[in-house]
């Protein structure tokens, strides 16, 4: 059921928004939590400034939606589209990881 | 014995809370159940039934013991553990409906994850937590909860993590049963059994001879003495069985009532009552004894009672069976039309003995008969050698008495008198009446002989009966005792006849000494009347005689008189003239 939805709106999402989006699962205003956005808006306003979108999801608010992204691990990091989606643990401290995970091409 | 008093008393008493599995015999063997609040680890090879372990838990406890539960999958979704469970009877999906549990499937992929920093299982722990909190669940599965060691790179933090899950899973109360593939070495692969210390079974899955045994044992259960052994346990067609040998307690109730075997003969040699109600009877005997005859006829006098009757019947096919008996007499066909009469047949080769046994229980919960005939149960015990035979007849003998059921179980011994105790050394001492039937060659012919060899708590007849199939069933024929010896068969028959004959020469002999005797008193009878006749005779001859004389006297006094007076006259005359 959750999978659904998300999926709804992931299709909206695709027609208006961004190429990139992904999905940012934390578990509370954790400093790890915290370190992980950091990260990931550094290195999307990096490489791929002004095409992607971040949401955010705090699994303390709406633990229901673990279930639909299969998250064990926070923080995670869904790349929602393109497809196929992607998944990366941890604190996106290694941008080199991060971008091997997203299967971004670096800028440079 | 001493063992086992000291141990129940030991689960009586209120240590540790125990969770109940609803596992059949393992509630008995772990003294109650798993322990409540903690985790326990159920480990084992593939395909050994952990998670069928855990699930049964989890639906036993939501159906029987109304604490909901969730089953958190990492292996098989949703959709395929609800398929297999509904195989054993369990829907989940209806269950999970009502809110009883709540099923969630972790799947996790290599190779869609990437790691880089650190991270923390939080997002698990929240999931577990939700479902926990949407149902009220008291028991949690995790099935198999190794499959993150795979998906996981970082086994440190997995750990770590696993650690605080256990804690934290103690923490908040929940009986959890945690499944472990088997490590070759370990208990389990990644050492799970260093983070659950409470309970850990052992499931184990080894073939032996060509057939194949599960086998459950407790490694440890802190805090609680259990059952040490390897309990054979099996999957049936109600979820999984698990055969406690030695923690079944002796103490089912003696009754003191008897029951007919049907056979009035043999009643009477068992103090003319038949057996205890309740107790079991062997009947054991070489090929063409007798056997399945006894046995169909023990059944069917329980049906005439109005009783219910299971035939296991392994030998023959319910038709055959049918037929057969129908040719002593037994009408089994309408018992059966009433719903008094069950009859299984199988081939014991089918299953192992466990399975058989589980199968057995089954039936005689549902069934609930009074009488169980096992025809013959030498057949299941294909594998001679095997060391768990016994315990485990022993177990359906002592579960059989629990339920009251009067048991009959036939056994096939080698064509022989004299090894007759070999082959059953097994079972016999389990029995409270055995009987062996024999075939006497003598003469050149076969008698069927029926004798019993010990019927406990009674004093039964020591003799050896000549035993025999009419058309109306079977009965012992009277003991023929001639001289100091009982005599069967034709030498019975011979002896008969002449008796017969000596008695009937006896007979007539005293007749004519009888016809003799009332001749002999005719003849005095008629003696006596001539001599009255001769005596009457000589009596009407004297009285004749002297009436002839007393005649004769007073004709002459008369006569004289008559002269006188004449005379008299004459003179007077003659005076008168001479004057």
């Amino acid at each position: 059921m959750n999978h659904s939805t998300v999926t709804a709106h992931q299709d909206r999402a695709t027609h208006k928004k961004a190429e990139w989006q992904l999905r940012l699962y934390v578990a509370g205003q954790t400093a790890k939590s915290r370190a992980a956005l950091e990260n990931l808006q550094r290195v999307c306003e990096t490489h791929l400034a002004g095409r992607y979108t971040i949401e955010v999801i705090d699994l303390l608010v709406n633990p229901r939606l673990a279930a639909g992204d299969q998250i064990l691990a926070v923080p995670t990091l869904v790349r929602k589209v393109p497809e196929p989606i992607r998944k990366i643990i941890g604190d996106l401290s290694n941008e080199e990881r991060v971008l091997v995970g997203l299967d971004v091409q670096p800028v440079r | 014995m001493a063992a086992v008093s000291k141990k129940t008393k030991q689960i009586n008493a209120p240590m540790l809370a125990k969770s109940p599995t609803g596992i059949r015999g393992l509630d008995e063997v772990t003294g109650g159940g798993l322990p409540t609040g903690r985790p326990t680890l159920v480990c084992g090879a593939a395909g050994c039934g952990k998670t069928m372990f855990a699930a049964e838990f989890l639906v036993c406890g939501a159906l029987q013991y109304d604490e909901p539960g969730v089953f958190m999958m990492f292996e098989e979704n949703a959709s395929e553990l609800a398929a297999n469970m509904r195989s054993l009877g369990f829907d989940l999906d209806k269950l999970q409906r009502q809110k009883k549990i709540v099923l969630d499937y972790v799947r996790i992929e290599r190779s869609e994850i990437e790691e880089t920093g650190e991270y923390d299982l939080e997002g698990l722990f929240i999931r577990l937590g939700h479902a926990i909190d949407s149902i009220g669940a008291k028991r949690v599965v995790l099935d198999t909860i190794e499959a993150l060691f795979s998906g996981l790179p970082n086994h440190a933090v997995l750990r770590a993590e696993l650690r605080r899950l256990f804690r934290w899973l103690k923490e908040r109360g929940m009986t959890a049963v945690i499944t472990g593939e088997r490590g070759e070495t370990t208990l389990t692969r990644y050492g799970l059994e260093e983070y659950v210390a409470d309970c850990v079974i052992l499931l184990d899955h080894r073939i032996h001879e060509q057939i194949s045994t599960r086998r459950l044992r407790v490694v440890k259960y802190r805090g609680s003495s259990h059952g040490t052994n390897e309990y054979p346990f099996l999957i049936g067609a109600k979820g999984l069985s698990v055969l406690p040998i030695t923690s079944m307690r002796l103490d089912h109730v003696a009754l003191e009532e008897r029951v007919s075997t049907g056979i009035a003969g043999l009643d009477e040699m068992l103090e003319g009552a038949g057996p205890y109600r309740g107790s079991s009877i062997l009947v054991s005997g070489s090929p063409g004894t007798g056997k399945s005859s006894i046995a169909a006829s023990f059944a069917n006098a329980a049906c005439a009672r109005g009783e219910r009757a299971l035939l296991f019947a392994y030998e023959e096919s319910q038709s055959q069976l049918l037929r057969n008996m129908r040719s002593i007499g037994l009408d089994l066909a309408h018992w059966e039309q009433k719903g008094l009469l069950k009859i299984h047949s199988s081939r014991p080769t089918l299953q192992g003995l466990e399975q058989h046994l589980v199968f057995m229980h089954d039936l005689v919960e549902e069934f609930k008969p009074s009488v169980v005939v096992v025809d013959p149960i030498s057949n299941l015990t294909i594998d001679e050698s095997d060391a768990s035979l016994k315990p485990t007849l022993m177990r359906l003998i002592d579960s059989l008495k629990q339920y009251g059921c009067t048991a009959l179980f036939t056994s096939l011994t080698a064509d022989s008198t004299n090894v007759l105790a070999n082959s059953e050394v097994g079972v016999s001492s389990l029995m409270d009446t055995w009987l062996l039937l024999a075939n006497i060659a003598h003469n050149a012919e076969r008698t069927r002989t029926l004798q019993v060899l010990k019927s406990r708590g009674m004093a039964h007849s020591n003799q050896v009966r000549e035993f025999v199939f009419t058309g109306r069933g079977l009965d012992l024929v009277d003991v023929y005792l001639f001289g100091n010896q009982v005599l069967t068969g034709t030498a019975r028959v011979s002896q008969e006849a002449q008796e017969e004959a000596a008695t009937e020469l006896r007979q007539r002999d005293h007749d004519r000494r009888l016809r003799e005797l009332s001749s002999h008193r005719q003849a005095i009878d008629a003696q006596i009347a001539s001599l009255k006749a001769q005596q009457q005779e000589r009596e009407g001859e004297v009285e004749f005689a002297i009436a002839r004389e007393t005649l004769a006297a007073e004709g002459a006094v008369s006569r004289a008189k008559s002269i006188a007076r004449g005379r008299g006259n004459l003179q007077k005359r003659a005076a008168g003239s001479r004057r």
